[in-house]
């Protein structure tokens, strides 16, 4: 599978309308990104710039409207576990344990259960919630969940994982110390991550590369490649300078709005 | 990322001190406020009907002689003593039957219409228009079709759990958190699997709700079932005793059909409490 000259995901002019009550909603409009394998990428930008959209589209959630979403070349046909999404709200299974949501992977694709409990035992160790493997999911804080999450798209053998502002919910030293395990656990497992946020210095912290988006219709604005060396220090002038530039960049897409309200 | 671990929402993942547990403590203090209501009850029952001879209501006594007469005889020696064994399993069999029918019909359906449109389309509307026919309505109909006897009777309890038991999977099924169903799908879970793996789990805290309020119904039904020209049950032996002016009886077998009533809910709401350990708001 893996041709290194193809790469994993590629969206090609990806376009994605919205009909509701007769109305029709330009989601995304001709977005053209690759994603190569081991990369990581974050998208950027303000609230309806079409960045979550391109992700479900990703996911397979959403057939896009218009162009071509492709995985190793081939037209994405719907969800499927080769590309594992975590959630803002964690979409963990209430009724399942700690150990048992992150076997589910593994067990709908039919592995035996003495495998299936191993591959759980040892993604419950990488996560480091080996003491509360059979906690349910309303026992657990806000971090152990989306640890959870990320541990069952890993168990299952995502070759891409899409993250969709995964850490927006969490309390800023908890997204602080989540973000640092996320890329520990990158560097030391060469997953491919496509990632959005809202949030420039998590994108600069993270990414390989950023793509800035903007909103009315949503579309990939431009590319930025982040060749600071890692782990990135969030203090250091080089990372501020990116930060400007990109916050200057994202307030111009808020501008119209905030005239109006002044107005 | 095994670098430590946030702030926990518990010190363990034992499970806390159970609600049953603390009830231990002050179960005794429970047990007797919740005697209280019936010991005033029965009080006020006895000073009104006590040594009237023309009281069409027997005291309290005579009931308990009678209850005793029905439950083992040596008291009366009448057509009824010893009999109570007898009503009390037909109608068990007739509750739990029906019971068990209704629900073996009103699950997948209830999991259909509730996840399937075209089933929905299809079968909603005609069961909405069912739905409000009151089920002592259907008597005369029920008699006509499975003739006079128990199998009406067994009929109007499997009416009378079915709806309960239908709407509320339905309802469970619909408000489903549309999330879990990207997180099966995007994790391998797809098609008529997820009913298994997420449909039917998630929705469990509902059905079990659909679940009591339709055995519930199953004894209501049963006495108003069991009054057409059925031999024995307890809606048998309280309509023939009302025939014969027994009224003793009649009170025995209201108070044998509460108690039978609420045995069965507790032991539905046990084994809840053992499958949904998982939902905050049961376990």
């Amino acid at each position: 599978m893996a041709d290194p000259t193809v790469p994993i995901l590629d969206m090609r002019a990806v376009g994605k309308t919205y009909r509701a009550n007769g109305r029709t909603t330009e989601a995304l409009r001709e977005a053209n990104l690759t994603v190569s394998r081991g990369e990581f990428v974050c998208l950027l930008g303000a609230s309806g710039c079409g960045k979550s959209t391109l992700l479900r589209v990703a996911a397979g959630f959403e057939a896009p409207t218009s162009g071509q979403a492709l995985m190793w070349g081939k037209p994405i046909p719907g969800p499927g576990p080769s590309r594992g999404m975590v959630f803002q709200d964690y979409g963990l299974f209430p009724w399942l344990t700690v150990r048992d949501n992150i076997g589910f992977g593994p067990k709908s694709r039919k592995r035996p259960a003495a495998e299936v409990r191993d591959i759980a035992e040892r993604y419950i160790s990488l996560v480091g919630l080996q003491a509360f493997a059979d906690a349910y999911p309303h026992q657990l804080s806000g971090g152990m969940k989306q640890r959870v999450a990320i541990a069952r798209v890993l168990a299952n053998e995502a070759e891409v994982v899409l993250m969709d502002e995964p850490f927006g919910a969490l309390d800023a030293m908890t997204r602080e110390r989540l973000q640092d395990e996320l890329l520990e656990l990158w560097s030391r497992t060469g997953l491919t991550i496509l990632f959005v946020t809202h949030a420039i210095e998590e994108a600069i912290f993270l990414a390989d590369r950023i793509v800035m988006m903007s909103p009315g219709p949503g579309r990939i604005e431009t590319v930025h490649e982040v060749d600071l060396p890692r782990r990135r220090d969030v203090s250091s002038p080089a990372f501020n300078d990116l930060r400007r530039m990109l916050a200057a960049q994202l307030h111009s897409h808020h501008a119209p709005r905030t005239a109006t309200v002044a107005a | 990322m095994s670098t430590g671990i946030d702030a926990p929402a518990l010190p363990a993942p034992t499970p806390a001190p159970s609600p049953a547990r603390i009830a231990l403590g002050g179960g005794l203090a429970r047990a007797g406020l919740a005697l209280v209501v019936p010991a005033i009850l029965v009080a006020i029952w006895q000073i009104t009907t006590a040594g009237r001879p023309y009281s069409l209501i027997p005291p309290p006594a005579e009931v308990w002689a009678e209850m005793r007469d029905l439950a083992i005889g040596g008291v009366n020696d009448d057509a009824f003593s010893g009999t109570l064994w007898t009503h009390l399993s037909a109608s068990l069999m007739r509750v739990y039957g029906g019971f068990a029918l209704a629900a073996a019909a009103a699950l997948p359906l209830g999991l259909l219409i509730g996840r399937v449109p075209v089933v929905r389309a299809l079968l909603d509307p005609v069961l909405q228009i069912l739905r409000p026919v009151p089920v002592t309505a259907w008597l005369p109909l029920a008699m006509i079709l499975f003739g006079l006897g128990p199998r009406s009777a067994f009929f109007l309890v499997f009416l009378g759990a079915f709806y309960p038991i239908l709407v509320n999977t339905v309802f469970g099924v619909r408000s489903v958190e549309p999330r879990l169903f990207e997180a099966a799908a995007m994790l391998g879970c797809t098609g008529p699997a997820q009913f298994a793996r997420v449909v039917l789990p998630a929705a469990l805290p509902s059905i079990f709700t659909g679940l009591r309020l339709g055995l519930g119904f199953a004894w209501v039904v049963i006495v108003v079932g069991e009054m057409t020209g059925v031999q024995t049950g307890l809606g048998a032996i309280i309509m023939e005793a009302r025939q014969l002016s027994r009224t003793e009886i009649v009170i025995c077998g209201m108070a044998v059909i509460g108690v039978a009533g609420f045995v069965s809910d507790w032991l539905v709401m046990r084994l809840g409490r053992k499958l949904l350990a998982w939902s905050p708001s049961h376990g």
